[in-house]
């Protein structure tokens, strides 16, 4: 056999295989989205869910997803940046900075549920947390530091060294250059990784499950005491995830339409992944756009 | 004079600027690391409880198959053997079909293609694993009952899952090491006549090979510690297991139904603390083993 043929052969395969994973996995998503598209309507984005009838909703599960996003985004976006700030423009390259390094690497590297049972060992028994929106918060930003510090790395180290030669030769101090020039250059970065991040830990479930719990009590919208205990914004409630919604009516099946439910909340999920994509894309090329005018 | 010369030797405020702003950053990964450690110490104090405390010898712990928290039977190899069985078969299964996808988008398909994949792969590596445990829940495991009978949970299905959930992130980064491959290698390749599969397969693929492996190994260690998704479709039966589609439990499954159901500081409870310490020293093995394969630089 000529290597021509070989050639044509091992590409009609290669292409054939590559194809079909493609199709497989688009397939079983689309799959998904076609049967929890239909399920989605205004009453099952707004209404409560149900613990043990059919035609509950997800109102509360996709409320305390987002604010579960926004209250970890709290914490873990000025320490992330802080962090990367020290990495980038002031770590010296020594052994405590490697050893910083590995730190970090590590902590990316854990099992989410290994995360979860650490979050629930300290944040929810020792500091007496209970199971509540800010033990989850806590766990997740320990997932999310890792991701975000180094995409906040990445941001700042692309700034060229010309410019913040050119802020030290103005006689202005290193912290100075990072925070007026560095940091505005390395905006677009920062803001796309940190809301691909928010999309990352929108999905995640594993960890909350013995942080945020199972469980979502009765809540009202039109109390904005953060401090009432049936108040939406109260940190301290106890709140179930979509997520942990999609894994909990499966595992537990005491709802009778648990599929159409987890049809619809996966669908749910899946498209808010999407905007939150479309989001980093588009916030980056605006910010870019406007930056280089 | 006093004032003019106070005003000279005082540190300007520049620079105490410069000091608050080098505090609070060094603040930050002090934290960081500290966290690190305290995760990795409370863990393992929790971990060891079990052969400190309640006088289990870890070598029974590890080499018993009989898991039976309530009669006191704390033998945790049936999970740590289908534990590495899903992630060794994901692993096998994904590399070659990741290698196969990542070639055919660096190396064959058009390069306008390639703005189409970026994006989708992103989003299919954000997809929450909960997600791919569901979609095991709903096609995989009855197509499996269909095809081979029983209940369909079990390794297999678990495979399955594991497989969906870490071939985006595989496929990312393995086209990430092709395309890192040098223009000149592909030129000097096609300069002496050889075709694109000779390229491919003796120039691309060997050059790349180190951060092919980065990815599988990356990838496995995902699987390894999926937690949800897999509890979803094995079937959590703590028992060896006895075949691919037989119910059965990893070490991240009976974590998740197990830490709700035992009481904290009980003999149990410690035993499902040391299955967490396996998952640990796991992960950080993984994580050694990325560092072995990543550092050997470029071929």
């Amino acid at each position: 056999m000529t290597p021509e043929r070989i050639d044509k052969i091992a590409t009609g395969i290669i292409l054939g295989l590559a194809v079909m994973v493609g199709l497989v996995i688009l397939g079983l998503l689309g799959y998904i989205l076609a049967q929890g598209i239909p399920h989605i309507s205004w009453h099952f984005l707004t209404s409560g869910a149900e613990s043990f009838a059919a035609g509950g909703g997800i109102r509360d599960q996709l409320f305390n997803s987002l604010y579960l996003v926004v209250l970890t985004m709290i914490v873990s976006v000025p320490l992330a940046l802080c962090a990367a700030i020290y990495l980038s423009e002031y770590a010296p390259d020594n052994r405590r900075t490697r050893l910083l390094r590995l730190a970090i690497e590590v902590l990316s590297s854990l099992p989410s549920v290994v995360v979860g049972l650490f979050g629930y060992l300290v944040f929810v028994l020792k500091f007496g947390l209970d199971f509540s929106l800010l033990a989850g918060a806590l766990a997740l930003t320990i997932l999310n530091l890792p991701i975000l510090t180094r995409s906040c790395e990445d941001a700042l180290r692309q700034v060229p060294y010309l410019q913040r030669q050119a802020g030290l030769g103005l006689g202005m101090a290193k912290w100075r250059v990072t925070t007026k020039i560095v940091l505005p250059a390395a905006l677009p970065g920062i803001i796309t990784g940190a809301i691909l991040s928010a999309g990352r830990i929108f999905g995640e479930a594993a960890a909350l499950i013995y942080t945020a719990g199972q469980s979502a009590p009765v809540i009202s919208y039109t109390d904005w005491n953060p401090f009432s205990p049936t108040s939406f914004l109260n940190p301290m409630r106890p709140a179930e995830t979509l997520a942990v919604h999609i894994w909990k009516v499966n595992s537990e099946g005491l709802v009778p339409d648990a599929r159409a439910v987890s049809n619809g909340s996966a669908a749910v999920l899946i498209i808010t992944i999407l905007l939150f994509n479309l989001a980093a894309r588009f916030v980056g090329y605006r910010i870019k756009r406007r930056l280089t005018k | 004079m006093d004032d003019l010369q106070k005003q000279l030797t005082q540190p300007s405020p520049e620079s105490h600027q410069e000091w608050t702003g080098k505090i609070i950053s060094s603040l930050a990964i002090i934290l960081i690391g500290s966290l690190v450690l305290a995760i990795l110490v409370f863990l393992t104090i929790k971990g060891i409880a079990l052969f400190t405390d309640n006088g289990i010898s870890i070598w029974r712990f590890l080499s018993q198959t009989d898991w039976q928290p309530s009669h006191q039977h704390y033998g945790a190899l049936p999970m740590i053997v289908t534990s590495f069985s899903v992630t060794i078969l994901a692993g096998v299964v994904a590399l070659p079909l990741t290698l196969v996808v990542a070639v055919a988008i660096t190396e064959i398909l058009p390069k306008k293609m390639t703005g189409l994949f970026q994006p989708l792969i992103e989003l299919l590596v954000g997809v929450p694993s909960v997600v791919y445990g569901y979609l095991g829940l709903t096609i995989i495991v009855p197509e499996l009952q269909r095809l081979f009978g029983g209940t369909g949970f079990g390794i297999l299905a678990a495979t399955g899952v594991l497989f969906l959930m870490i071939l985006p992130t595989m496929t990312s980064m393995t086209v990430d090491s092709l395309n890192a491959v040098p223009k000149q290698y592909r030129q000097a390749s096609a300069g002496l006549g050889a075709t694109r599969w000779q390229t491919i397969s003796r120039v691309i693929v060997p050059s790349a090979r180190d951060g092919i492996l980065t990815a599988a190994v990356f990838g496995m260690a995902r699987a390894f510690g999926e937690a949800l998704a897999v509890q979803m479709v094995i079937g959590n039966t703590a028992v060896m297991p006895k075949g691919l589609i037989e119910s059965s439990a990893t070490l991240t499954s009976v974590l998740t139904t197990g830490i709700g159901n035992s009481v904290m500081g009980t003999a149990d409870n410690n035993a499902l603390w040391s299955l967490a310490l396996i998952l640990l020293i796991m992960s950080l093995i993984f994580n050694l083993l990325i560092h072995l394969v990543s550092k050997k630089g470029v071929a």
